[in-house]
């Protein structure tokens, strides 16, 4: 007996988004960074095509963050005291590209200033030569006062620029426009909303090849399963020839997995929660590996024992690269 | 696949007699592909009929329950690829492999302390599922004294790994009263294997080189009288099982393909170049059946457990919380008090930010059946009576000193009613989005 696989023809595929420029491209990054491209549901080979790796980023600040978990502190070290040295830290561990959060304030509560955000990009850009995300604090006001001035600092270097939201995409999209970079679209869970947004940012003249769809995911045990289902029913939309679901996703394991309290708490916890450091780097490992299989083309993380992790399943899942 | 009702229609006697009560053959046929009438009220209909009729009807992937003395795990029977379609019914179950080339002590001070493992998720009481006993000394008298001595501390259900006739008489034996699976039946030993799975009227696993072996194999234990059997095909990397395990989801759900339609078992930890942990949890997403690990580690089996809780929730029917009072960061009862519906999501999304916010806090999660806060508002499962209702019976009073209620700010509304059902209290409207939680107390809770 001779049994054949059962194949899918699937009619569309993911959208091909390219992050990050070289010299001959009007940037100063030592090479592109290209997520999206297959024509298949993930790791499928024997049915279609997966001509890029998802991309693993590691989450740096622009300071050293005052609330992240002790375990990140001492995986980090005194790496985090300055952006720039970080983001070393973080291509010395195997990042493919530094995933950037601006704060919301000092270290001294007072509000962050474009001037600073400005020189904490700059001095990334320079520390190493991966591509770059830049996101703002998460509030509406702040993250456009700061993101514009970064956009125009970084100037043709095809940043990856956030976060857009249904309610505040505008502004953002209009400095990407203006300095040639790219954004982050961000929904909260919803197959619908996901590509409401897409075509709203399309609209505004930004092409669909810069734009990396955030579906918003939610850690394990904390709504995951959420995130997953939306997740694989956009990229059967795409597949299936739905255009405005085509773009490449992005989730944030690493954020998602550190704020629960398995991952975050070490003391008076139950027994059976395990040892602490174990648990807290399963936690975001195994949110990361579920949404490695639900569809994730950008994979933005916290501790780089997870990177490491995850790219021993990725270089199994596609074959190792050099 | 089921069968139309003229598929149906072609194996009945086609004498429109009427003795199963419709007027013609074809009527019945239609009723029996809708699932309203059974066969059996059709009096004339031949044995080899019933039985293609029967097998059309069987579930494309079929049930194994394995029992313990007390206790049981089913796997199986599932009817979609994404959880999104329907739901996923039957949790894999995750084992933990021990070797009875074990002292005999040793053997139960690790079974015992692996079965007293439990944690509590929302509610929800989460635990090992079983134990997989391996005869690795070959010996029979040796596999039986282990079994006896998992069992001494034990009544989850077991898997038997005996690679021979022997081995798994000697342990279907010491498994007396139980329901084990039996692991495996291969090229060479399958006969015996059989017999032993038959007569014991246990499941068999069985073992192959690859697919088509598997289907082989499969067809001659169903031939030899064994039916309920479970595959493996024995994958040992992330790509191998992604791989593997679709197909076989795949040929049994839509090509309806009998020789495959059961379900899988897997051991992550075979190839020790592979993270286990990691391994598990894409069975878990993808098509594992019975999981058997190498390793116990309570941290990682609590995250394997989440894990499937969550894609192995119903997505019609969200995980619900249970109504109670809730603790953040200890609380004293200075404390503020915050209430909220019991939606997973919901909760989650506060405990979150009050957790992150470093206040202590108490949340009173009431009985709203699951539904978010505006959803169950304006459904009438969160209203002042059912908040009043549930801070009484939560015993609110016995925990904070102060009479101050946080009410979510989208159910504002409630206030002016809720204060006329809890006399005494101040109603607080709070913000509308959990993020906001953090300053709306900077702001407005003073001790």
């Amino acid at each position: 007996m001779t049994i054949e696989i059962p194949k899918e023809k699937y009619t569309g595929a993911v959208r091909e988004v390219t992050l990050g420029a070289t010299a001959d491209e009007g940037g100063t990054r030592a090479h592109t960074l290209t997520i999206g491209g297959e024509s298949t549901l993930p790791y499928l080979q024997f049915e279609g095509t997966i001509p890029n790796r998802p991309a693993l980023a590691l989450e740096i600040r622009d300071r050293k963050p005052d609330d992240w978990s002790p375990l990140l502190l001492q995986a980090w070290g005194e790496a985090m005291d300055d952006p720039g040295e970080w983001a070393k830290a973080a291509e010395a561990a195997g990042a493919d590209l530094i995933y950037m959060v601006l704060s919301l304030t000092d270290a001294d509560g007072e509000p962050n200033t474009p001037e600073y955000a400005r020189a904490a990009v700059r001095k990334v850009l320079d520390a190493t030569s991966l591509p770059m995300a830049v996101v703002g604090p998460g509030q509406a006001e702040i993250d456009n006062e700061l993101i514009v001035p970064v956009a125009e600092e970084a100037e043709g270097e095809r940043l990856l620029l956030g976060i857009c939201e249904e309610k505040n995409y505008r502004t953002i999209v209009a400095a990407a426009l203006a300095h040639n970079h790219l954004v982050q679209s961000k929904t909260p869970m919803d197959v619908n909303l996901s590509k409401q947004l897409v075509i709203l940012i399309h609209d505004m003249g930004l092409p669909l090849e810069r734009i990396v769809m955030d579906p918003t995911t939610g850690a394990l045990g904390y709504g995951i399963e959420y995130g997953y289902s939306v997740m694989e029913r956009l990229r059967l939309a795409a597949l299936g020839g739905d255009q405005m679901t085509q773009q490449p996703m992005l989730v944030n394991p690493g954020e998602e997995a550190w704020r629960v309290k398995e991952a975050k708490v070490g003391e008076g916890v139950p027994e059976n929660w395990g040892d602490w450091e174990r648990r807290a780097l399963d936690w975001e490992a195994v949110t990361a590996i579920a949404l490695v299989h639900s569809g994730a083309n950008m994979l933005v993380l916290r501790h780089p024992e997870t990177l490491r992790r995850v790219r021993s399943v990725l270089d199994d899942l596609l074959g190792s690269q050099s | 696949m089921a069968l139309t009702g003229l598929e149906i229609y072609k194996l009945l006697p086609q004498t429109n007699c009427k003795d199963c009560g419709y007027p013609t053959c074809l009527a019945f046929a239609m009723k029996l592909a809708a699932k309203q009438a059974a066969l059996k009220d059709c009096p004339h209909v031949s044995e080899e009929a019933a039985a293609k009729l029967e097998s059309a009807s069987a579930p494309p992937i079929t049930l194994v329950e394995l029992k313990g003395d007390d206790g049981a795990v089913k796997v199986g029977n599932e009817t979609v690829l994404f959880r999104h379609e329907k739901t996923f019914y039957h949790k894999p179950g995750l084992f933990w492999r021990l070797r009875d080339t074990e002292d005999g002590d040793e053997l139960k001070r690790a079974a015992a302390e692996a079965d007293a493992y439990h944690v509590d998720y929302v509610g929800i009481d989460l635990y090992l599922d079983g134990f997989a006993v391996e005869a690795a000394s070959s010996d029979p008298a040796t596999f039986n004294a282990a079994i006896s001595a998992v069992k001494s501390v034990s009544k989850k259900p077991l898997i038997l790994i005996a690679p021979s006739g022997d081995l798994a008489k000697a342990g279907i034996e010491a498994a007396a009263g139980s329901r084990p699976l039996l692991h495996a039946a291969n090229g060479e030993n399958w006969e015996e294997m059989a017999e032993v799975a038959k007569e014991a009227g246990v499941p068999l696993a069985v073992q192959a080189e690859d697919l088509d072996g598997l289907a082989e194999l499969t067809q001659k234990l169903k031939e030899a009288g064994v039916e309920e059997l479970v595959l493996d095909p024995g994958v040992t990397s992330y790509r191998d099982s992604l791989e593997q395990l679709t197909s076989i989801r795949r040929l049994a759900l839509k090509q309806t393909f009998r020789p495959l339609g059961f379900p899988v078992i897997t051991f992550p930890g075979a190839n020790s170049e592979v993270d286990e942990t990691l391994l598990a949890a894409e069975q878990i997403a993808k098509y594992g059946g019975l999981i058997v690990l190498e390793e116990f580690n309570p941290a990682s089996l609590y995250a394997l457990l989440v894990l499937r809780q969550n894609i192995y929730t119903d997505p019609q029917k969200p995980i619900q919380v249970q109504p109670g009072i809730y603790e953040i960061n200890s609380p004293d009862e200075n404390a503020p008090l915050m209430a909220t519906t019991n939606f997973s999501i919901t909760y989650f999304s506060i405990a979150n930010e009050v957790e992150g916010s470093g206040w202590p806090g108490w949340l009173l999660v009431t009985d709203a059946e699951g539904m978010s806060v505006l959803t169950a508002w304006a459904a009438g499962k969160f209203d002042a009576e059912r908040i009043a209702k549930d801070a009484k019976t939560f015993d609110v009073e016995g925990k904070v000193s102060h009479r101050k209620l946080i009410i979510p700010g989208h159910v504002a509304v409630l206030s002016g009613e809720l204060e006329e059902e809890m006399p005494g209290w101040e109603i607080m409207v709070g913000p509308r989005e959990a993020v906001d939680i953090n300053s709306y107390l900077k702001a407005m809770w003073s001790n």
